[in-house]
């Protein structure tokens, strides 16, 4: 176990250098001037231009840039961003904390709802509950999350008056974007839910467990739950860390004041170090959260031995 | 059971050629009869089929569909109800609707297809010399595919677009750039479970070099997961192009995509429902005919997967 922690840690390593390449390429080195468009029409006076190009260190040799760009970022130092002049931690932070709001009510929404609606198909197979949480399930998968947030805004904002239409801070505002994040999630947890109890279900040491006059309720927490939990584990863990990375389309659409908001009126605006520092999260957070899951599936399944 | 025989009676030209060579051909087109068969008898993907192939027939006849020019503005006649001259209502510089929505078609199907196949070319060769070479080969394959994994779809989306700009092609190489790892994958364990087979010992045994075995024997037999990966996920790079223009990032806003006109829409949220509502049930059926069209094709090749 040891052993395959710090070889994971090593290949994390690995993939989050590579990350920094394919960032530090896509945003320095190829075409595109990022002093062009800062400073408004100031900046095309070329001693301007030079100036700015030297406060943001954009006339060193590449390597350098790429090793000071490297350095920063894993001492968490995003520098300072084009438009406010204010450094990018302090800006992201407050956006960061709304977003894992946003994301640990889908999350919860996911596990509450997914786990229900599988648990109960499963249980009661080709009843009337399976095969409507089956066809919503496959339904919902049809609906990308900016058709199912207009279709909430228009059903509880405009006609039933029940929440606010754009995001105000309050946990009221909060209902809506988290179900629009977590419909999809729900409706996938649930079908993998469903699959795998109904494996279980079919196992020997469930009939023995039955068989030897063990109440259901035991069989059924100590015996099947725990063994149909492992993919949805695995699912919800990475799914999480998606969502973290920044919800952008539910964000955009409530104006919820999160990283993925702010991602986007970046890109806007042509405000590097926003970009940069959103997307080195959202990678890193996505790349961590896969290790843990990774080490999670040997704590819940005993039989899956990491080497 | 009848496509069997007709597919028996396709392979007849190939039954007068010396038995030898006929044999081999007949099993292969029976294999794909019964995979048709089995695709054809489950109803959700007969129904994906028809919403599929409606989605081509709409994206190659639009002008001919297309009751008004998509582009054409007319600022006397903006934000029409449905009904009159423009079935679907007009938008908020008077372009028809229905135009707009017919030519939406296009750009969602260029970009579904040549994503998905530029992520599949690119994952399949990658995933086929990782599983079949495995070692350092493996290793340093994988830790590229995953980099590229570790980027959320829509975000490793944007820096590409950052650098490339608006516009249909950046968006299928950005949205390809950022898929390809999970085709890698699926690609690379299958091939994993079918290269220790007895039938890849028996053609390495018989002499066959690399290149056969890796085209002729390991490819067919693992491509099946790949094959449903691609149908199914055309839906998805359909969304996450539409999930791009949404977010003013994807193709210009004056061309006639879902996601624009959903992005135009947002703002009339409650006063104007038909400028969201009809777009909306355009991508939803067309993602619902991919999903069940690959739902299908995963039974169908593989029944064992479920």
């Amino acid at each position: 176990m040891g052993r395959y922690v710090i070889r994971r840690l090593g290949q994390m390593v690995v993939v989050l250098f590579g990350a920094t390449v394919v960032l530090f390429c896509c945003l320095f080195v190829l075409p595109g001037d990022p002093v062009g468009s800062l400073g408004g029409d100031k900046a095309r006076d070329p001693a301007v231009v030079e100036q700015l190009r030297e406060r943001y260190g954009l006339n060193d040799p590449l390597p350098v840039q790429y090793g000071n760009f490297v350095k920063n970022l894993a001492q968490g130092d995003l520098g300072e961003d084009f438009t406010q002049r204010r450094p990018v931690t302090e800006i992201l932070q407050p956006k960061l904390v709304n977003t894992a709001e946003l994301a640990i009510t889908a999350i919860v929404i996911d596990i509450v709802i997914g786990l229900l609606a599988g648990l109960v198909a499963a249980l009661f197979r080709y009843s009337f509950w399976d095969v409507l949480i089956t066809l919503l399930t496959t339904m919902a998968v049809g609906f990308p999350s900016f058709v199912i947030g207009m279709v909430l805004q228009k059903a509880f904002v405009v006609e039933l008056p029940w929440f606010p239409l754009i995001s105000d801070g309050t946990v009221n505002s909060l209902i809506l974007p988290a179900f629009t994040l977590a419909i999809l999630d729900a409706a996938l947890v649930a079908r993998l839910m469903r699959g795998t109890m109904l494996e279980v279900l079919r196992a020997d040491y469930v009939k023995t467990a039955i068989a030897k006059g063990l109440p259901r309720r035991t069989v059924l927490f100590k015996h099947v739950m725990r063994n149909s939990i492992i993919p949805v584990v695995t699912y919800l863990g990475i799914s999480f860390g998606t969502l973290l990375g920044g919800a952008l389309i539910t964000e955009a659409i409530f104006n919820w004041d999160g990283i993925g908001l702010a991602l986007v009126q970046a890109v806007q605006q042509q405000n590097n170090p926003i970009i940069i520092g959103v997307v080195s999260f959202g990678v890193a957070v996505f790349v961590l959260l896969n290790l843990i899951v990774d080490l999670l599936y040997a704590v819940l399944d005993p039989r899956i031995r990491l080497a | 059971m009848s496509e069997l025989t007709k597919s028996t009676a396709g392979a007849g030209p190939a039954q007068t050629a010396p038995a030898a060579p006929a044999e081999p051909a007949i099993a292969r087109v029976t294999q794909w009869g019964e995979i048709r068969h089995r695709f054809l008898a489950n109803k959700l993907a007969v129904i994906g089929l028809v919403l599929v192939a409606l989605l081509f027939l709409v994206a190659i006849f639009a002008p001919l569909l297309s009751p008004h020019d998509p582009y054409a503005q007319d600022l006397t006649n903006t934000l029409q109800g449905p009904g009159g001259d423009h079935l679907l209502g007009t938008d908020a510089l008077g372009r028809d609707q229905l135009s707009r929505i017919l030519y939406g078609s296009r750009i969602a199907v260029v970009v579904g297809l040549a994503s998905i196949f530029l992520a599949c070319v690119i994952g399949i060769a990658v995933g086929a010399l990782a599983g079949y070479f495995g070692r350092g080969t493996d290793s340093v394959l994988m830790r590229i595919a995953d980099v590229f994994f570790a980027f959320p779809l829509l975000i490793g989306a944007i820096v590409i677009i950052i650098v490339m700009g608006r516009g249909v092609t950046p968006v299928i190489i950005s949205l390809a750039v950022f898929s390809w790892p999970t085709v890698s994958r699926l690609l690379r364990s299958s091939i994993l479970s079918v290269r220790e087979a007895d039938y890849v010992l028996a053609a390495r045994a018989l002499g066959a070099n690399t290149r056969r075995i890796i085209l002729r024997h390991i490819l067919p037999n693992s491509i099946a997961a790949v094959m449903a990966y691609a149908a199914f996920n055309v839906g998805g790079a359909i969304v996450a192009e539409a999930s791009l223009s949404f977010l003013g990032v994807g193709v210009s806003p004056e061309v006639p995509e879902w996601g624009n006109m959903l992005a135009a829409a947002k703002d009339f949220m409650g006063v104007k429902d038909y400028l969201w509502t009809y777009p909306s049930i355009a991508i939803v059926l067309t993602v619902l005919g991919f999903v069940f069209v690959g739902d299908g094709l995963r039974d169908a090749l593989d029944p064992k997967l479920r």
